[in-house]
């Protein structure tokens, strides 16, 4: 139980911290980004009144001292006012941000997990029989760590969909030339899982490595742990000791390493939304940021994030499940 | 304790007490992942340093625009018809400085923070945690998009601060945890009994027994740097007049490299960036293997020889 | 005590270390071990002893090899069965079933991150499986009664327990199938000497109730004099002793069996300089021209450097144990060829032994 409090007091605080920095940071911004951006949203359209007010406690650039914009940053996001997009203008950030979260979530989401499973999967097996011919593997592996996604994002698209071989749909979430109307329905649904094959892939491949190479290596090392040895020594069976002793220990450092590893994951599936102009909120960022829309970006930035701290603290709670040892007191 | 410490006990009781340590060293250079890493990471750094001075100009614009290779231009050309082999070549040495630097720069931090974290306890110790474990949390990419976007910067410097300053927190933990248990060692001890002071202590004691650890590290924020510049000059951040790899890909994909085919201009920086980065990853890798012998993998010198009775079923 | 029938015979075990060069680390042991018996091994660290056990079970691991050598076991009422002959499946069974093993570092025997009763099925699971569930845990708990632990600790993760009740736990486990043969590596030395005396009581209450036989395997000689009834002393990979443990303590046959009791003294006894062994073990990647204790031997004279010694019956020990292999010692001080008016006073055997030992006494 104190395990769990620890764990949520962290998470509060880190949660603290980057709503801290999304307040500080557009202080760096140079002149007076609020008169700046009200100009242009009035030559999209009327500017309700009121807005410069919103955007400028949004931005932390609110009246006063540090600690009264500091207030009314915090108290406008409480509102949860996000301000209005730039580059949509008048639609409201939070609107735009409610769009496009669904795509990724789902596409990060379900690809992370398949991603890790498959990597744990195959990094036990290849530790298990260490030094075999699946050893060869890693060579392979580490080239598509190091691969950049947006330039795998590339490839796969130059040669699954627009240059060599058109198997898959060149972009978007689902076709958007079609008639399809997005909702619950299953032609919308089967567009879309085609839409989102080629950057789960991408996902899949460039993660799935970093994954597998932890393992393997922790499966290695935890062979030779006593405990291996005397369940050999027990004579139990060979899949029993690969998994209830050697696999169940050997994944919980890949588990307690999972806030680096979707950290990675995250940043890279921005850039391959981008190249896949995948309706989510990492292509929505980059949008925002060539359009210098501070509003948009700002919001975005923080659901990222909170999304992202979300993500480990559920981890987080699943290692203190696996591992007995951490519910110890300290 | 397994039979293998066993006689590990005994190879050092017989006198050579790094046998351990320079064994696994030799067995690693032999080692044909670390051979690859390094010719790989060494013909890059080559490319980096002497190329600019053989392969002519990035930005010598011609008429030829979009030629697939041939003789004249090895790589082809860009669509205003600049060489791409020579784009190349200059574009390793920016983003080999641009990987060194903020590596260089993010393994410093690390080891400030880690070792004095660990080495001080206390108060000290819970802050500089409680600050990595923040920053390593918070995911760095979209954090220095932000950074970048709002401030502007142009150049080489800011951005190698700006992506140290965002990734040191993993190595920062490794260290702590590391010079947490190097602390309670019998020299350390001793050491601080005798009434070393401090910084003598952190710099003869505890520094070069963790000096393996930060190569490593070192090793890993150089690749992460580069992955990272690169994402950022794809997405039109960072200093678009800086040619890096990243940013031969932003133009080829922005002037429809793709929809005209034109492989040869996006698919060499793309490659260049995956092989420095699975250079220095097989590198790793091989260090792994010498710090920790329990990942030697036990070769058998003629693998053709029967399984003789007495080995584990 | 009339002669036992022989539960376990080694013969000409050789197990070495894959390297450039090679590593010896067991040099042709022959030992034998009866049923009901505690035979002891002794000897410095790096000498092969724990090597010697892991080749027993078929337990060594790759750079470990068996070069020769053969191992058969005798189950009570069944044909002997060829160890190093068996195949997968029935070295599974073979294993915890006839023959379990102690480790050495039990504290880290046993799996983190699941609970007792999870390793006790397991064990159940691979070798009971028409025992259900409840039987199994019924099983356990007695187990654990039976060692000194609180059934209720079943449900306890390793590291709720304190060192000593690990140690039953693996105790526990090792006896968990009955086996015929327990080998106990370093049980305790990671223990404090009141847990120690508590644990090795527990055993011999254990043995003698359930009657397995024990190869009891240390570093600290003391030990063993008290707890054996047959003792190997090993070194270099070899057994340079093997005498009944009652009387070795007492008239040590082998120079370094000499130097290891020199080295603690005697609680109740006087006085006396401690001398230890002064000097290393050697190499175990080099062969040896003579006898390898020589460069540290006291009593060393010609041959040894230059000639082997192999096990003989040592000099003025009588027969005390009719029926078994008696007193052999691996020294030429004690052969007659070399030195024909017997060996040093220090080593040879100057009391008679009384008469009422004579049958011997376990």
């Amino acid at each position: 139980m104190r395990y769990i409090v620890r764990k949520l007091a962290f998470y509060l605080v880190a949660a603290w911290a980057a709503l801290t920095i999304n307040f500080l940071l557009p202080q760096l911004i140079p002149g007076n980004p609020v008169e700046a951006l009200i100009g242009r949203m009035s030559q999209s359209g009327t500017v309700p009144p009121g807005e410069a007010k919103i955007l400028a406690s949004l931005l932390g650039l609110g009246t006063g001292n540090i600690f009264q914009k500091y207030g009314q940053y915090l108290d406008g996001l409480v509102h949860l006012r996000l301000g209005l997009s730039i580059s949509e203008f008048p639609t409201p950030v939070s609107t735009q941000i409610a769009q496009s979260i669904y795509w990724t979530l789902i596409l990060v989401g379900v690809a992370t997990v398949l991603s890790f499973a498959l990597g744990i999967l195959l990094g036990a097996v290849a530790g298990w029989k260490r030094g075999s011919r699946l050893d060869a593997i890693i060579p392979a592996t580490t080239l598509l760590t190091a691969m950049p996604y947006f330039w795998l994002a590339l490839i796969l698209l130059y040669f699954l969909a627009s240059n060599v071989w058109h198997v898959f749909p060149q972009g978007q979430g689902y076709d958007t030339n079609s008639e399809l109307s997005p909702g619950w329905n299953p032609a919308f649904l089967a567009s879309a899982v085609q839409h989102a094959i080629l950057p789960a892939l991408t996902i899949v491949l460039s993660s799935v490595g970093g994954w597998l190479l932890g393992m393997r290596n922790m499966m290695v090392s935890t062979l030779s742990d006593d405990y291996v040895v005397a369940a050999e020594a027990r004579g139990l069976r060979p899949r029993r000791i690969m998994i209830g002793y050697a696999a169940r220990n050997a994944v919980l450092p890949s588990v307690s390493g999972f806030a680096i590893s979707l950290g990675f994951v995250v940043s890279g599936a921005i850039a391959m939304e981008y190249v896949f102009s995948y309706p989510g909120i990492g292509n929505q960022l980059v949008q925002a940021v060539n359009n210098n829309d501070y509003p948009l970006m700002q919001g975005i930035f923080l659901v990222i994030t909170l999304a992202v701290l979300g993500a480990n603290l559920l981890v987080d709670l699943l290692h203190g499940f696996i591992d007995p040892r951490t519910r110890q007191a300290r | 304790m397994t039979a293998t410490n066993v006689v590990a006990a005994t190879a050092a009781e017989a006198g050579d007490q790094d046998a351990g340590r320079l064994s696994g060293l030799r067995a690693a250079f032999r080692s044909p992942r670390l051979v690859t890493g390094t010719c790989l990471v060494g013909f890059f750094a080559l490319l980096g340093i002497i190329g600019p001075f053989f392969a002519g100009s990035p930005n010598q614009l011609s008429h030829t625009e979009l030629a697939a290779p041939s003789l004249s231009h090895w790589l082809g050309t860009t669509q205003i018809g600049q060489d791409v082999f020579a784009q190349l070549v200059v574009s390793a040495r920016a983003s080999l400085e641009i990987g060194v630097g903020a590596g260089l720069l993010a393994t410093l931090v690390s080891v400030i923070v880690g070792i004095s974290g660990g080495y001080a306890g206390g108060v000290i110790d819970e802050v500089l945690n409680l600050a990595s474990n923040v920053v390593l949390v918070i995911p760095t990419l979209p954090l220095v998009i932000v950074i970048l976007a709002d401030v502007k910067a142009r150049g080489l410097a800011p951005l190698i601060i700006i992506i140290a300053l965002t990734s040191w927190a993993a190595a920062a933990r490794v260290l702590r945890a590391q010079t947490l248990s190097v602390r309670n060692r019998e020299y350390v001890l001793a050491a601080r009994a005798s009434g070393e002071r401090a910084w003598r202590i952190v710099f003869v004691e505890i520094l070069p027994n963790e000096l393996p650890i930060i190569v490593s590290n070192f090793i890993f924020a150089m690749i992460f740097a580069i992955l990272t510049q690169a994402a950022l000059a794809f997405i039109g951040l960072g200093d678009p007049t800086l040619l890096t790899w990243g940013n031969m890909i932003n133009i080829a994909y922005n002037d429809e490299a793709l929809s005209v085919g034109a492989w040869w201009w996006f698919i060499p920086p793309g490659l260049c960036i995956a092989l420095l980065g699975m250079g220095l990853a097989l590198i790793n890798f091989s260090l792994d293997e010498v710090l920790n012998p329990r990942l030697r993998v036990y070769r058998p010198a003629r693998p053709g020889r029967a399984r003789r009775p007495g080995s584990t079923a | 005590m009339s002669a036992a029938e022989v539960v376990l015979r080694a013969e000409n075990i050789c197990v070495e270390y894959e390297a450039r060069r090679p590593t010896r680390a067991v040099r042709d042991v022959t030992l034998e071990l009866r049923r009901g018996e505690v035979l002891g091994i002794a000897g410095e660290s790096g000498c092969g002893k724990s090597t010697l056990a892991y080749a027993l079970t078929r337990m060594l691991r790759p750079p470990a090899r068996q070069t020769r050598g053969s191992i058969t076991f005798y189950p009570a009422g069944g044909p002997p069965v060829d160890v190093l002959g068996l195949a997968d499946q029935a070295l599974r069974e073979f294993r915890w079933n006839k023959v379990a093993m102690v480790f050495q570092s039990a504290m880290n025997a046993l799996n983190p991150v699941t609970t007792l009763a999870r390793q006790f099925n397991d064990i159940f699971d691979a070798h009971r499986p028409q025992l259900d569930h409840d039987a199994r845990d019924r099983r356990a708990r007695d187990l654990l009664d039976m060692v000194g632990i609180a059934p209720a600790r079943i449900r306890s993760f390793a590291h709720e327990l304190s060192g000593g009740m690990r140690q039953r736990a693996m105790i526990a486990m090792a006896l968990a199938l009955e086996p015929e043969i327990v080998i106990m590596d370093e049980p305790t030395t990671a223990l404090d000497v009141v847990v120690q005396r508590e644990i090795l009581d527990e055993v011999e209450r254990l043995r003698e109730e359930l009657g397995f036989s024990v190869i009891f395997i240390t570093h600290d000689l003391s030990l063993l004099l008290e707890v054996s009834d047959r003792l190997l002393v090993m070194y270099a990979g070899e057994v340079i002793e093997s005498a009944p443990a009652e009387l070795s303590g007492s008239a040590p046959a082998h120079p370094y069996t000499l130097g290891l009791l020199r080295s603690f003294p005697d609680l109740r006894g006087a006085r006396q300089e401690l001398r230890g062994v002064p000097g290393n073990p050697p190499d175990l990647r080099n062969v040896f021209a003579g006898c390898p204790f020589e460069p540290r031997c006291d009593f060393r004279f010609d041959p040894c450097a230059a000639v082997r010694p192999a096990l003989r019956p040592a000099a003025g020990r009588p027969d005390t144990m009719p029926g078994t292999a008696g007193w052999q010692v691996s020294c030429h001080l004690h052969d007659p060829a070399y030195r024909p008016g017997g060996p040093p006073p220090e080593l040879s055997d100057a009391r008679a032994v009384p008469a009422d030992r004579a049958g011997g006494d376990a």
